[in-house]
């Protein structure tokens, strides 16, 4: 992927299996919010290749609009700089999640206009999505407040669960651990590994905190400058001496504590 | 500190006073005198005085105010919302009685049925700027759309004004979903542009397509509406019979006034119905969401161009329709009754009434439309009047009358 003159993702090949945690690590500007949104079809790549492996065959992402590819490939995320509805309730933004499926039981709305049965069990069963979810992120008391007024930590766990209601197979997470405190980090960490063991769907993790990475991921990715430095398992990271001297090698407050 | 606030006061009315002084010496300072050696421009510099001494001395008022009043001027706090759905079905139950209470007569009834025709325009607006949060000029264009398809159908093909409407509704949203299109990339202040632009396009073809639309003269004779056949008018057309005769009452033009007044007052409450029971429904919410974060909504799987589409189209229906209406009413349409003032007043109206808020619009439409028709006798100080009522809501409440929002769904009352 190319701004300009700038390659912020160039000559990267790497693949996220089903039922693995895959964490993409790198310093700042490495270009790991790029690839996210080369996956997730809001940049388009100029070249290469990106297949999913759906259980229903494979599909070539990189020439999808950004909606398709949650829509059919089942591709989710979330944001770095979280974008929930603000002014909607919890509740809603977990429903606007069941958009698609809902479209179709109320054949686009006109059921439901009629007031026809059809459309209310629809919903009642988007709702029970949502309310499994609310309760896996522990924010069922919270379900008819205004997604903007919780706090930080509430907000990232519910974009988790509004990208979980849309029915994955591969869950992007930009950051997640952001901006929270070493409890609510513990929490996301359970949260995530019950994801990848409940539901067996792939995740792709970009991650700062290494100790999130290092106690979660199966597997990790390692960019520098929009390539590939090193990839494997936590262990070989650790001990991989570009990976130090590109980003583990900084001085860095989380691993020292 | 006392100082520094009169100090911020006084050069904020002095800078008003300067723009004021820009303002006003081209506009009020020259004037152009017709004398006996041909003409000959004076000087006015006394007025120009007065507007820069009025918006200084105003805009000091304003500051003060502000300043003393400042957390004194209570804010009512938003009613809950069983309180709310009282006030609702109290309005309409006071809309359904108004022409046969002893103080209203025909003025009063026709002046209801001209703020229920923005109350409906208002309504249909506030789908594609209230719900889905996309700034239309333009929405005038989709009324006068609506008017003529009406004239004309009824006056080429000899249809009813009952079989025209839908058609008009029709009409308009294929309308609204074309001119959608040039607007499906822009955002936020780009979309009012291009829209007012779009909007300005068809008057403009509406005034100069004189085959069909009769240009600036417009179309006279619009039919006017019955009600199951049955006529208004003194004499009924060949066969058919007329309201009063039906009734047994006595002939009164009076009837036809209250009649176009339920009517649109039926369509309006058809508008607000649809609204309410859409925003519960997967599209009313696809729209608010795109309102609140359109790369949220594509990383849903929403696809945006549909999501906007059937927003400006069936805003644009619903404005259909009060077009329709308000042809079929005044039985005579032009291109001048669908400026782009016209936009501006509906615009006006859903975001005095708090963007999104069915009994905010009914109250702004009211205050915007209702009150100035009352006070014609102030003649050309109506408009003043009006700027500066709006200028004291939006100090006052700047997001609008009533703005807090209901969750379409709990989950309380889900289990
Ligand atoms: N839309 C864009 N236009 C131009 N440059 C961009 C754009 N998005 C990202 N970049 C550049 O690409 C590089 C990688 O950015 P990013 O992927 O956000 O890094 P990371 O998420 O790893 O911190 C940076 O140098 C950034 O400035
Ligand atoms: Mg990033």
């Amino acid at each position: 992927m190319r701004f300009g003159g700038l390659f912020a993702v160039n000559d990267l090949s790497f693949s996220a299996r089903p039922g693995d945690i895959t964490a993409v690590i790198g310093p700042n500007g490495a270009g790991k919010t790029t690839l996210f949104n080369c996956i997730t079809g809001f940049y388009k790549p100029q070249v290469g290749r990106i297949t999913l492996n759906h259980p229903s065959g494979p599909i070539l992402l990189e020439r999808l609009d950004d909606y398709v590819i949650t829509a059919k490939a089942g591709v989710a995320r979330t944001f770095q700089n979280i974008r929930l509805f603000a002014r909607m309730s919890v509740l809603e933004n977990l429903i606007v999640a069941q958009h698609n499926a809902l479209m179709s039981a109320s054949a686009f709305s006109l059921a439901g206009l009629l007031g026809l049965s059809r459309y209310a069990g629809a919903e009642r069963r988007a709702v029970e999505r949502a309310r499994h979810w609310l309760d896996k992120v522990g924010l069922t008391s919270l379900a008819d407040e205004e997604a903007g007024s919780l706090p930080y930590g509430h907000q990232r766990r519910l974009e988790i669960a509004r990208a979980m209601c849309t029915g994955p197979v591969l869950l992007c997470l930009d950051e997640p651990a952001a901006g929270l405190n070493p409890r609510e980090s513990a929490e996301l960490n359970r949260l995530l590994l019950d994801i990848r063991d409940e539901n067996g769907i792939g995740l792709l993790l970009i991650e700062h905190d290494m100790s999130v990475v290092m106690e979660i991921s199966d597997h990790i990715v390692v960019l520098d400058y929009g390539r590939k430095i090193a990839e494997g398992a936590p262990a070989a990271i650790k001990a991989d001496p570009a990976v130090i001297r590109a980003y583990l090698g900084e001085p860095d407050e989380e691993e020292a504590g | 500190m006392e100082a520094k606030t009169a100090r911020t006061l006084l050069v904020d009315a002095l800078l008003g006073g300067l723009v004021a002084a820009a303002m006003a010496l081209p506009m009020l300072g020259v004037r152009l005198e017709d004398s006996a050696n041909g003409l000959s421009l004076s000087g006015r510099l006394d007025w120009v005085a007065w507007a820069v001494g009025i918006v200084a001395g105003g805009r000091l008022l304003i500051g003060l105010l502000r300043l003393l009043l400042a957390g004194r001027v209570p804010s009512p706090p938003a009613p809950p919302r069983a309180v709310m759905a009282y006030v609702g079905w109290a309005m309409v139950a006071f809309a359904l009685v108004l022409p046969f209470l002893p103080f209203s007569g025909r003025n009063l009834v026709d002046k209801a049925t001209l703020v229920l025709i923005y109350v409906m325009l208002g309504w249909g607006l506030n789908i594609v700027v209230g719900l889905a949060g996309l700034l239309d000029l333009g929405f005038v264009a989709f009324y006068a759309v609506g008017a003529y398809s009406y004239a004309l159908l009824s006056q080429t093909f000899g249809l009813s004004f009952w079989v025209c409407l839908p058609l008009a509704g029709l009409l308009a949203a294929t309308f609204g979903m074309i001119l959608g299109f040039p607007v499906l990339r822009l955002r936020g202040d780009y979309i009012a542009i291009v829209t007012m632009g779009l909007g300005e396009i068809i008057r403009v073809v509406l005034q100069n397509w004189q085959d069909v639309t009769g240009g600036p003269n417009g179309i006279s004779g619009i039919e006017r509406p019955s009600l199951f056949g049955l006529s208004f008018k003194m004499v009924p057309p060949e066969g058919k019979q007329t309201f009063a005769e039906f009734f047994g009452l006595e002939y009164s033009a009076d009837h036809r006034v209250i009649f176009l007044y339920f009517l649109i007052l039926a369509l309006a409450l058809l508008t607000n119905l649809f609204t309410l029971r859409i925003r519960r429904l997967p599209v009313g919410r696809a729209w608010e969401a795109l309102r609140e974060d359109e790369i949220a909504c594509r990383s849903l799987g929403i696809n945006p161009t549909l999501v906007k589409l059937s927003a400006f189209a069936t805003g644009a229906m619903f404005a259909g329709f009060a077009g329709s209406f308000f042809a079929t009413r005044q039985g005579f349409i032009s291109p001048e009754s669908f400026t782009f003032i016209e936009s501006a007043v509906i615009l006006a109206i859903v975001v005095l009434g708090g963007m999104g808020s069915q009994i905010g619009i009914v109250l702004a439409a009211l205050l915007l439309v209702g009150l100035p028709e009352w006070f014609r006798e102030l003649q050309q100080f109506r408009m003043l009047a009006f700027g500066g009522a709006m200028v004291l809501i939006m100090l006052w409440k700047p997001s609008g009358l009533l703005s807090t929002r209901e969750p379409t769904i709990r989950l309380k009352d889900t289990s």
